[in-house]
């Protein structure tokens, strides 16, 4: 019987010619990743282990960015503890304040992360790098201690859910609206320990940011990874920038899955998941009458360049409504300087929305962006559980870039018109 | 090992954020974090648990975040368990690595009613519902789970190799 791409990686990490759904396995790491809240609870694992070194200083990567630069002063002191756990341990992946970005838009633009790795990561984003072709999937802290002491980590063999991609996305649409969607069909648990894989006609239409994106909320389904076929679009991104060679895996034609799951991509439009649950989708444009009180346009799912540039056609020479704060975060030092270049900044400010340095700070609640009882908030986030922003009885409404943009505009849920992709 | 206590019940997709905010998570000190276990789902939980007790849920417990302090915050607050239907695959993972009991059984979870006093085996599995005498069983951990949940956590098993 064949394999799925994500049991090709696998097998050949744990040094077996063929792995089967279900098998438990012990498999290389490419790359262990922790950021500012999760790692602090791995360094204490490590120690209280009594482990000393880490397997390769060359294959962790460290990031500051839940709640930097530093929102109080019990965060600045988990950032002390990553940074004097990296400085001891000379660990190269290093980012703090000034060379940061939120990880999971930052490792791939880094080339840290490469097609047919294998990844875990203290963040359950870390799913984001299927992107590129690579099995990665989020963990606990103590995976993460265990996995920087060892560099391997224990996996249960997923089955795969495929999802085949045919036709090309409408100009309002993008990866969000796409994943979206599939959360909606699927539910919060419909992919639950399994992966999903991208596959079709389809896919060669989508850019790497859409792939970034949809991949980065695979979690959301409750899947272990979601993971993209290496092509030309994932070759010219990785081409002069992965520190490493790619190699390309391929699932086998006989792989078996446990369902299939076609998605037209010219039948996707703009999607909202609304409160509490990723899963309760509906059409942007049925939703014209919740009025909002904030926009956030940014994060780990939609903080991209491709992000920027959608929120830029929407807003320039306009105005953010009255009574709507709009905070835009571009996700890296590279895209904030684009931002800057591009003369994209300029436009925000003068449309009235505030621009800030990388952080995930909003998206969990974390600060810059907090809501009081009651607000609403249009995100591009990737969570509108209860209490994710701020108040419990605070509500966020998941969207594209786009979306989010044009519903600053309003000051309603609204779906964008054509958006320059 | 067992324990029994009293049963809290819970929802379907009961996520990491109501477990522990994310707000509180600017310290790592698990006694500090355990005072605001289930805040934004059951702001009293931390107020009426006693040690041993049961959490009862259903499917997708644990879902969201990969943060370990939410299953630390439920163990540290005097929690015995946790019974549900289906677990996010992190939480379930993080539970495991850093030894809180989790059971899979959706017959129990589902009749299991909040209040009701409920002994549970680890070794065996087997729940029992002392309110009512109900047994139910619970799925057995894989022997490779079983060795690290013997050998008392991940780090712990991997020191002894």
């Amino acid at each position: 019987m064949g394999m799925t791409m994500t049991q090709k990686i696998l097998a050949a990490h744990a040094g077996l010619d063929a792995v089967t759904a279900g098998q438990l396995i012990n498999a290389k790491l490419d790359i262990v990743l922790g950021n500012d809240i999760t790692t602090p609870v791995a360094v204490n694992e490590f120690k209280k282990a009594g482990f000393d070194r880490v397997f390769d200083k060359d294959r962790i990567a460290i990031v500051l960015d839940h709640f930097v630069p530093n929102k109080d002063i019990k965060a600045a002191e988990q950032s002390k503890q990553c940074r004097e756990f990296a400085c001891s341990h000379c660990v190269s992946h290093f980012y703090d304040v000034g060379k940061m970005g939120i990880e999971h838009a930052l490792l791939p633009e880094q080339g840290v992360v490469t097609a047919g790795d294998c990844i875990i990561g203290a963040d359950s984003h870390t799913c984001t790098y299927g992107a590129l072709g690579a099995f990665s999937t989020g963990v606990g802290s103590t995976d993460m201690a265990a996995g920087m002491a060892t560099g391997m980590a224990w996996f249960k063999v997923p089955s795969a859910i495929r999802f085949e991609l045919t036709g090309q996305l409408p100009a309002n649409c993008s990866g969000k609206d796409v994943i979206l969607t599939i959360i909606g069909m699927i539910g919060v648990d419909g992919a639950l320990y399994k992966s999903m894989e991208f596959t079709g006609s389809g896919v060669a239409s989508l850019t790497m940011d859409d792939r970034l994106c949809i991949c980065n909320m695979a979690i959301e389904a409750g899947a272990k990874n979601g993971i993209f076929p290496v092509d030309d679009v994932t070759k010219n991104y990785m081409e002069g920038r992965c520190e490493r060679t790619p190699v390309v895996y391929t699932a086998d034609p006989d792989a078996e899955y446990e369902k299939v799951i076609e998605i037209d991509l010219s039948k996707i439009v703009p999607t909202v998941a609304c409160p509490h649950l990723p899963e309760n989708t509906h059409p942007a444009a049925e939703l014209s009458e919740i009025r909002i009180d904030q926009v956030v346009i940014g994060s780990c799912t939609n903080g991209r360049m491709e992000d920027m540039e959608a929120a830029y056609e929407t807003l320039k020479g306009k105005q953010v409504a009255p009574g709507v704060r709009c905070i835009i975060i571009p996700a890296t030092m590279q895209i904030y300087r684009e931002c800057v270049e591009r003369g994209y900044v300029t436009a925000f400010i003068d449309a009235g929305a505030v621009v800030s340095t990388p952080t995930c700070g909003p998206c969990l609640g974390g600060y810059m962006g907090i809501l009081a009882a009651g607000e609403r908030c249009v995100a591009t986030t990737n969570r509108n559980f209860v209490g994710r922003m701020g108040h419990v009885d605070s509500e966020v409404y998941l969207a594209s870039p786009a979306t989010a943009a044009a519903s600053a505009l309003t000051g309603y849920i609204t779906a964008p018109k054509e958006v320059v992709r | 090992m067992k324990t029994e206590g009293k049963v809290f019940k819970y929802p379907d997709n009961v996520d990491t954020d109501v477990i522990i905010p994310a707000r509180y998570l600017n310290t790592s000190d698990a006694k500090e974090l355990a005072k605001h276990c289930m805040e934004d789902i059951d702001a009293e939980y931390v107020n009426k648990v006693s040690p041993g007790d049961v959490m009862v849920a259903g499917w997708n417990f644990g879902c969201g975040s990969s943060r370990e302090h939410a299953p630390l915050v439920i163990k540290t607050c005097g929690t015995g368990c946790v019974i549900a239907k289906s677990f996010a695959r992190i939480f379930y993972r993080n539970a495991i690595n850093i030894g809180l009991p989790i059971l899979e059984c959706e017959q129990a979870a589902e009749e299991i009613q909040a209040g009701d006093q409920v002994n549970v085996n680890f070794d065996t599995g087997i729940i029992t519902n002392l309110t009512n005498g109900k047994t139910y069983q619970a799925a057995p951990f894989p022997p490779f789970i079983q060795n690290i949940i013997t050998k008392g956590g991940l780090l712990a098993s991997l020191k002894e190799e």
